[in-house]
């Protein structure tokens, strides 16, 4: 067993710091949670970010070379990733569709074509991409979607409605799930669709959330002609590309997620010392402490979770449905993380930031909102129970539910 | 990095669960649970063939020399069937007391003969005033010529009332020294006069608890473990090894809590189908799976870091396994009890015997909030 770098990763791991450092603005400031204000300014730094990344050779890098990668481990990919997390997160996540979904996807399942396409361009910033899945009547039951594609003439004609679509106002391309045979079963009539944003008939509609900013939006498609070669894998394969292809990239999510975290508890704890109560600072009260403590934890079980899974998968293991416990494991604690965090500021948890009296410029008021959303987003907790219960235990299925699939 | 067990290790687990299962059948456990002595000299005599109680001890006394992960597979396998008896005792607190603080000859004396399972021994630790803390050690160590005097009592003493030797800690300097300064190990012999040990009737009765009482009990020079007033340290590390064993039992314990509750929750039917079909008891099931992978995930974190890591880190990651692993067995025995529902409340099922010694780790070497408490004071200062 072993827990370390290697001397080699050691070594590259400063190597990128190094660079990082450099190629970060002088007046960037990792210690505020936003440092870009508008949507356009967002974007476009996201993309020149992950251009110089490529330039460097620091894009992709568990990505063959022919499609734009470096031809190395995993484990370079997440040293690099952890690392832009405690530094410049912000930079990456107009990415997280782009790199967590879209690219595998396509690395595993698209076609020669597709993949000397769209891989590249994902690797030197040139797209992000979306992910247009859910629809107001398919959230948990995703598989339940109606957006129809109909095939006519080399194309196929899209119609629908998509919702909650992470980065759509950004997006250049969306994967898309769409049904092309309402006779099939449920699952077996969907098939998996690469949507370029800028085709006629497809308009973006945003949705403002609950911290007041815009990352997500409706998709609306009326008449979109998508040529056909941009169907991954077969027609009625859908299902089954949309729910494997998520677990590939899911560890990296998982050790990102911690190294984002560990860097918040040193920010909880900064906020714990200079905040007082009753004169004193709150990082003296015995439950506080308790507290702080508690949220280190959870975040080192996160950490050696997720970096006892990258391990096997390192070492040819294929990830299965027990990845569910890394959503489990960066969302629930984050939402008591950020719960105790302003629990230790009293009434001033309610001043968000721009105020000489905001903490930390109301970085822990802006995270707990946020993370009330990491218990929905890629699937509720419920559905991770589910998940682990009926795959990973065996247990049954409710008969109600096995009553309406057959 | 690498974070799996090893192909030896994969083996040391095969037959610890063989022998675990055959060796120390519920039938077993349940005896012992009623028995004083708690354990029979037939089983741990096997568990000295397969030599588990050589483990730890260096080569030159007679052991193996092996890492505390390979200790820790076996410990996992033996809280899986709620193995009594005084190998805990023996193998991790007053073993690695004698190997941490022991001067040549004390570690001559003592450690071949605990290899091959001749003398048993534990660690006195806890006081009547100290509660879930592991720092407060005021017992009173009187200077007695090239000796000292021992006077107090010790409490929660495991398996005291079957060792051969006892390692207490007390408190030699207690004028201008801090917390863990002025504190002496002493090697005492439970025999030996105005030394009193009683049995107390522990919640889990396969992990015996002992009072264990002090009168005017003399120590020669020779008896002091180590040097006098330097045993705060050497103690520390022996605690982080205990803590981490226990986190390995606790692992064991609440895998097989889980799979208790998961196999019965397919079997069971209620309203016309098998209880796990109801999402109330499906999610318990699964939040059990994800806490006891995580456990052990942060088990195998801590156990490396003893062996492997830098002290810092081995400390650190000590008190947040404690803290978790310990939670992690009382949570899946507790739901366990529910998804069983009446059959979990009764004697005759084996839930209550993991429930209970849940419950007796979970305080054991420090509770969750004192190992709280111990990173916060790491990371927070
Ligand atoms: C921040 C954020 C970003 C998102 N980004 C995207 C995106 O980019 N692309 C995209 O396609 N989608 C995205 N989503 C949508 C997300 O995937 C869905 O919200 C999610 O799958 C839940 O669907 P729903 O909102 O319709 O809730 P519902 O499915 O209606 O669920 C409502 C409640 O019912 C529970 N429930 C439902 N079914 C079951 C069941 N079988 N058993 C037990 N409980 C059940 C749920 O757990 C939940 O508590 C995003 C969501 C959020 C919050």
């Amino acid at each position: 067993m072993d827990f370390e770098f290697t001397p080699e990763q050691g070594a590259f791991k400063e190597e990128f710091l190094s660079w990082l450092k450099k190629d970060l603005p002088d007046d960037w400031d990792p210690t505020r949670y936003r440092n870009l204000d508008s949507t356009e300014e967002w974007a476009r730094a996201h993309k020149d970010f992950q251009g110089r990344l490529y330039e460097a050779a620091y894009a992709g890098l568990h990505y063959p070379m022919e499609y734009g990668g470096q031809g190395r481990t995993l484990m370079e990919e997440v040293i690099v990733l952890q690392t832009v997390a405690t530094t410049c997160v912000e930079l990456r996540m107009p990415g997280v569709i782009t790199f967590g979904m879209a690219a595998p996807t396509i690395q595993y399942c698209g076609n020669e074509e597709q993949k000397k396409e769209f891989l590249p361009k994902m690797l030197d910033g040139t797209h992000i991409w979306c992910q247009g899945f859910s629809e107001p009547n398919a959230g948990s039951d995703v598989a339940n979607v109606s957006t129809r594609a109909v095939k006519d003439n080399g194309h196929y004609i899209v119609n629908g409605q998509k919702t909650w679509t992470s980065f759509a106002h950004m997006a250049d391309y969306c994967i898309l799930l769409v049904r092309t045979d309402p006779d099939a079963k449920k699952h077996k009539g969907l098939s998996y669709l690469l949507l370029d944003m800028k085709l006629p008939g497809v308009e973006v509609r945003p949705i403002i959330q609950i911290t007041g900013e815009q990352d997500f939006n409706e998709l609306y498609m009326e008449d979109v002609r998508v040529p056909v070669e941009m169907l991954v894998g077969n027609e009625g394969d859908g299902w089954r590309i949309a729910i494997t292809t998520l677990m590939f990239e899911r560890v990296i999510g998982d050790v990102t997620m911690a190294a984002v975290y560990q860097k918040n508890i040193e920010r909880m704890i900064e906020m714990a010392k200079q905040s007082k109560r009753a004169g004193k600072p709150v990082s003296e009260d015995p439950i506080f402490r308790q507290q702080l403590a508690q949220a280190y934890i959870e975040v080192m079980v996160l950490k050696y979770h997720g970096l006892r899974n990258l391990s096997h998968q390192i070492s040819g293991g294929i990830p299965g449905p027990e990845g569910s416990i890394g959503k489990l494991l960066w969302s629930e604690p984050n939402q008591r993380i950020t719960e105790a965090a302003i629990g230790m500021q009293g009434p001033n948890s309610q001043i968000m930031g721009g105020s000489p009296w905001s903490v930390q410029d109301g970085f822990w008021q802006y995270s707990f909102l946020r993370s009330k959303g990491n218990t929905i987003e890629a699937g509720t907790s419920e559905i991770q129970r589910n998940i682990i219960g009926e795959r990973v235990l065996g247990l049954p299925k409710d008969i109600t539910r096995v009553a309406r699939q057959q | 990095m690498d974070i799996k067990l090893n192909e030896d290790q994969i083996e040391i687990a095969r037959q610890a669960r063989r022998f675990c299962e055959n060796e120390s059948p519920t039938e077993y456990v349940r005896a012992m649970f009623e028995d004083e002595r708690g354990f029979t000299d037939e089983i741990w005599g096997k568990m000295v063939e397969m030599g588990w109680t050589a483990m730890r001890i260096p080569e030159a006394h007679g052991g193996l020399d092996m890492d505390l992960m390979d200790l820790a597979v076996i410990l996992e396998e033996m809280g899986r069937t709620v193995v009594p008896g005084p190998f805990f005792s023996t193998v991790l607190l007053a073993a690695e007391a004698i190997m941490e603080a022991g001067s040549g000859s004390q570690k001559e004396a003592y450690l071949p003969g605990i290899a091959e399972g001749k003398i048993k021994g534990t660690l006195a630790l806890h006081e009547a005033e100290g509660g879930g803390d592991l720092g407060h050690i005021e017992m009173d160590a009187r200077p007695d010529g090239d000796g000292f005097v021992l006077n107090g009592t010790k409490l929660y003493v495991p398996d005291a009332h079957v060792a051969d030797f006892i390692v207490c800690a007390a408190r030699t300097e207690s004028e201008n020294v801090s917390a863990g300064e002025g504190i002496t190990l002493f090697l005492v012999d439970p025999k030996a006069e105005g030394v009193s040990v009683s049995l107390l009737p522990s919640m889990d009765g396969t992990r015996k608890l002992c009072a264990v009482e002090f009168k005017e009990v003399r120590i020669g020079a020779e008896e002091i473990l180590g040097e006098a007033g330097k045993g705060w340290e050497p103690l520390c590390r022996v605690l982080q090894r205990g803590q981490v064993g226990l986190c390995a039992e606790c692992l064991g314990g609440a895998q097989r809590a889980m799979e208790i509750a998961t196999e019965y929750a397919k079997v069971r039917v209620q309203f016309d189908q098998p209880i796990g079909a109801f999402q109330a008891v499906k999610h318990r099931c699964a939040q059990m799976y994800v806490e006891v992978e995580s456990a052990r995930s942060i088990l195998y974190w801590a156990a490396w870091a003893q062996d492997h890591g830098n002290p810092e880190e081995a400390v650190l990651a000590a008190s947040v396994a404690k803290a978790y692993c310990s939670t992690v067995y009382r949570n899946a025995t507790t739901s366990a009890i529910q998804v069983l529902g009446g059959t979990g409340f009764s004697w005759e099922h084996d839930i209550h015997l993991y429930l209970k010694r849940a419950k007796a780790n979970e305080v054991a070497l420090g509770d969750p909030v004192y190992h709280r408490e111990q990173v916060a004071q790491f990371i927070v200062g």
